[in-house]
């Protein structure tokens, strides 16, 4: 069975001004639909990979993963339980045990006016576990120094501090950890760093990632299997073989080939055409349809559902 | 030699009073002489309100001391009995001025000091529920808010006063005026707390520190106290310094209407109400001392909160 199972996966936000305001404008709610009816599964000890644009509703799902969102609908099973729904708080909270979240700014992510030592036992500390010299090993197993734990956030770089989140996550010892754009706020060269830290401590503490990112070099070292989101909808998951090699969907050909690579130097790319639609109003059919050169009448009118071509799960009436 | 890891050796962390004082905050108060002279002043007067019954030459409310035949000795001139100075004369009494002024100090910094405390804790509490639960909690807490601020804060305190003053029973009204007075300073003043700390409740709601506090499974309580509450403590502690000030020059102008502190407890809003009815026979000093005292007392409170409020501004830096 796989740790993590996510069935027709739906979040609606409701982003309408206030009542007043409708009643005296006459405009109906505006609802936005950030995740719609997204599928997948995550295997024991793999790396997922969601990338897409901004907008496309990667950070939502992982915030729903972790019981941060409530789903609109669908289902986030984890270890056959639904966390949403499941009545029974003591399986909950052994759920929630084991599933930890590392964020995109480390610069927020620290209380300032806490201490290290104290971040980073909180998870245990909120469980009323045993902390005494927890902080300190964690420290060192991260790269930082056992002295840093009485030191405060103000006093660690971008990269330093995204290694204290990463011993925070590891501190409860969870299964899952959620890496919600872990690398996007440092330097490249940090970045390399960090990703190889994450690598280690996967191998290390046999740790199952979400990856979500918008950086497709980062993901295909890292993942195991990558879904493509367009719009809140899983266009594409492919291993990432598969994917970089073959890339079976329009928005996935276009994404491949906008990315910089650095073998083809000053190639000429056609820059990619139009932007993401408004998730408020969504085209009808296929989400990509106003971008895509092979859009047909069908695309407008019907949305293609995932479906198995070859090695892949694409949702495209076109691909083969 | 075996090697013992590093974190096996306890270390020992600097303490919070040592990092504050080798931090910025602490080199800019020192470069700064306002702060230093007005947090000086502030310092002075107020060891002289806590340390009065020491320092001052004649208890002001024992009868025992006092002579009518002292009474309107203008400054510097004898004591007709012992032939001590009075440094600041005598009122129509005979009593002391210098120390009427210590008495009426500890009054006057201890009714705004609760006030303030109080109003900082109602502020705070309220401020922090409207901006993390928000909804309908924030609504109608806000709403209450808006609507105590288009009155004039002395207003709601005379008007709160007279209430209490209507329903407590005549032999406690003079034991109980001082808490009126501190409940009806402190009610007409936690708005601009509760204003302010839900304004950086909902800045900080936001953070991913605060998302992981949450998803570890932290309860709403905990995450408002040990979370957001440090983080949103430095605008609170600004406001706090300058409506001490307020609260100060509040209580003395109810006490100067004669709605505040009773003439057995006199605070330096009453030695202004009594000493203005000798001003045009000439005793100047019964009315000039105490004011010029509330004062030094209010104008360094409010220059020691400003220059707070500049120094915890990073955009000013």
């Amino acid at each position: 069975m796989s740790l993590v199972s996510i069935r027709s996966l739906t979040r609606i936000f409701d982003v309408s001004k206030p009542w007043l305001n409708r009643l005296i404008e006459r405009k109906p709610k505006a609802l936005l639909t950030a995740v719609s009816d997204v599928s997948f599964e995550i295997e024991e000890k793999t790396v997922y990979a969601l990338v897409g644009e901004s907008g496309s509703g990667k950070s939502t799902i992982g915030k729903m993963l972790v019981g941060l969102l409530g789903p609109s609908s669908g289902a986030v099973e984890i270890r056959g339980v639904d966390l949403a729904r499941e009545t029974d708080a003591q399986k909950v909270d052994d759920v929630r045990a084991d599933i930890q979240m590392i964020f995109q700014d480390p610069f927020a992510s620290l209380n300032p006016r806490w201490r290290v030592r104290d971040i980073i036992a909180e998870p245990v500390a909120a469980r009323g576990g045993e902390t005494g010299g927890l902080a300190e090993k964690l420290l060192e197993q991260v790269g930082l120094s056992a002295r840093d734990a009485g030191k405060f956030p103000h006093e660690f770089s971008g990269g330093q501090r995204q290694r204290i989140c990463i011993a925070r996550a590891l501190a409860s010892e969870p299964k899952l950890i959620v890496c919600d754009e872990p690398t996007s706020a440092l330097d490249v060269s940090v970045q390399a760093q960090v990703l190889n830290l994450m690598s280690d401590l996967k191998d290390e503490f046999g740790l199952t990632y979400l990856f979500i990112s918008h950086d497709l070099t980062v993901v295909q070292h890292m993942a195991d299997r990558i879904g493509v989101l367009y719009l809140g909808r899983l266009v594409e998951e492919a291993s990432p073989d598969a994917l970089f090699d073959d890339p079976k969907h329009p928005y996935t050909q276009m994404l491949l080939a906008a990315a910089p690579q650095l073998g083809a130097f000053g190639r000429d790319v056609p820059p990619p055409t139009g932007e993401i639609p408004d998730p408020i109003n969504p085209p009808p059919g296929c989400a990509y349809n106003p971008r895509c050169p092979l859009a047909t009448d069908l695309c407008r009118t019907e949305r293609p559902e995932l479906r198995e071509v070859r090695d892949a799960r694409v949702a495209c009436h076109f691909a083969e | 030699m075996v090697d013992t890891p590093l974190h096996d050796v306890p270390v020992k962390d600097p303490s919070r009073l040592s990092l504050a004082l080798q931090s910025d905050f602490f080199y800019q108060f020192k470069r700064s002489p306002v702060a230093v002279v007005s947090f000086a002043v502030t310092m002075i007067l107020v060891l002289g309100a806590v340390f009065a019954p020491l320092i001052a030459p004649y208890d002001p409310f024992d009868p025992a001391s006092l002579n009518l035949m002292n009474g309107f000795s203008a400054p510097m001139t004898p004591n007709a009995f012992t032939g001590e100075t009075f440094w600041l004369g005598t009122d129509d009494q005979g009593r002391d001025v210098f120390s009427t002024i210590l008495y009426g100090m500890r009054i006057s910094l201890f009714v705004g000091a609760a006030a303030v405390a109080f109003a900082m804790v109602l502020g705070i509490t309220l401020g922090l529920l409207a901006g993390y639960v928000g909804g309908w909690t924030e609504t109608i807490i806000m709403r209450v808010a808006d609507v105590q601020l288009t009155f004039p804060a002395i207003l709601v305190a005379m008007l709160i006063f007279g209430v209490a003053k209507g329903v407590t029973p005549v032999e406690y009204r003079d034991q109980m005026a001082i808490w009126v007075l501190i409940i009806a300073i402190g009610l007409s003043d936690w708005v601009q707390f509760a204003r302010v700390v839900r304004g950086a409740t909902l800045v900080e709601k936001n953070k991913e520190y605060v998302q992981a506090a949450r998803l570890i499974g932290r309860t709403s309580p905990a995450i408002m106290l040990r979370h957001i509450l440090p983080n949103v403590l430095s605008p609170v502690l600004v406001i706090a310094t300058i409506s001490l000030a307020l609260a100060i020059i509040a209580e003395a102008t109810l006490s100067f209407l004669g709605v505040g502190a009773p003439p057995t407890q006199p605070s330096l809003g009453t030695l202004i109400r009594i000493g203005q009815g000798f001003l045009f026979s000439g005793e100047w000093w019964i009315l000039l001392f105490p004011a010029v005292t509330l004062l030094a007392l209010a104008l360094s409170v409010n220059l020691l909160g400003d220059w707070l409020r500049d120094a915890l501004n990073p955009r000013l830096r």
